[in-house]
């Protein structure tokens, strides 16, 4: 079996991609009208954080990115669970 | 073989773009929560599966399964708590928007100005 081989303008242009995301999800978490904008754009960045460590991951043929990945994951799940259940729960009357 | 991995690549790049653009786009918080956390998780799942490809071996394909259960199924969970959780702190939809389902059914927030 022939090893399997990305090329590096692949690499390059998901990068670019990516970042371009990054960028747009910042402008969101700036300007949003509400909380709740900036907590889904947090969301999204950490999504394409965890893109971000996975081509880094084949770029160089290293699998401990992914590892990485699975935690970025779990924190994220966790934290925006409890900001919803903070926001819902604020009744202070 | 190498070519077909390299466009998977630059596809589930461009889906989580395509999601960073619909967080700018749309009107709406409710839309715009669809479109971000739907393509988003997506796009990333696409390029977890292509790191399982890549890699061939077990140790990566468990990693990448446990990536997958813990990315696509907490995400939808997620994106529901925090649009219920803006539903009730009374976040305006959008004009244009057809169906309010949830009207009556839930306590909302009382206003307090400030």
């Amino acid at each position: 079996m022939e090893e399997l081989y990305i090329y590096p303008w692949a690499i390059t242009t998901a990068y670019m991609l990516l970042i371009s995301a990054l960028a747009i999800a910042t402008w969101r978490l700036i300007y949003g009208p509400s909380l709740f904008d900036r907590v889904v754009a947090m969301d999204l960045i950490s999504a394409v954080v965890m893109c971000i460590a996975s081509v880094f991951a084949i770029e160089t043929r290293n699998s401990v990115f992914l590892e990485i990945s699975v935690a970025i994951a779990i924190v994220t799940f966790l934290g925006t669970i409890a900001f919803a259940r903070y926001l819902e729960d604020e009744e202070a009357e | 073989m190498s070519l077909l991995l390299s466009i998977i690549l630059i596809i589930g790049a461009a889906f989580t773009t395509i999601a960073a653009i619909g967080l700018i786009r749309f009107p709406d918080f409710y839309t715009r929560m669809h479109a971000a956390t739907k393509a988003g998780a997506f796009g990333g799942i696409i390029i977890l599966l292509l790191c399982a490809f890549y890699f061939a071996s077990l140790k990566v394909a468990i990693i990448v399964f446990v990536n997958i259960i813990f990315f696509y199924f907490t995400a939808p969970v997620a994106a529901h708590m925090i649009a219920r959780s803006a539903y009730i702190n009374r976040v305006k939809q959008w004009k244009g928007s057809k169906a309010d389902e949830l009207k009556g059914n839930i306590t909302l927030k009382h206003h307090h100005d400030d």
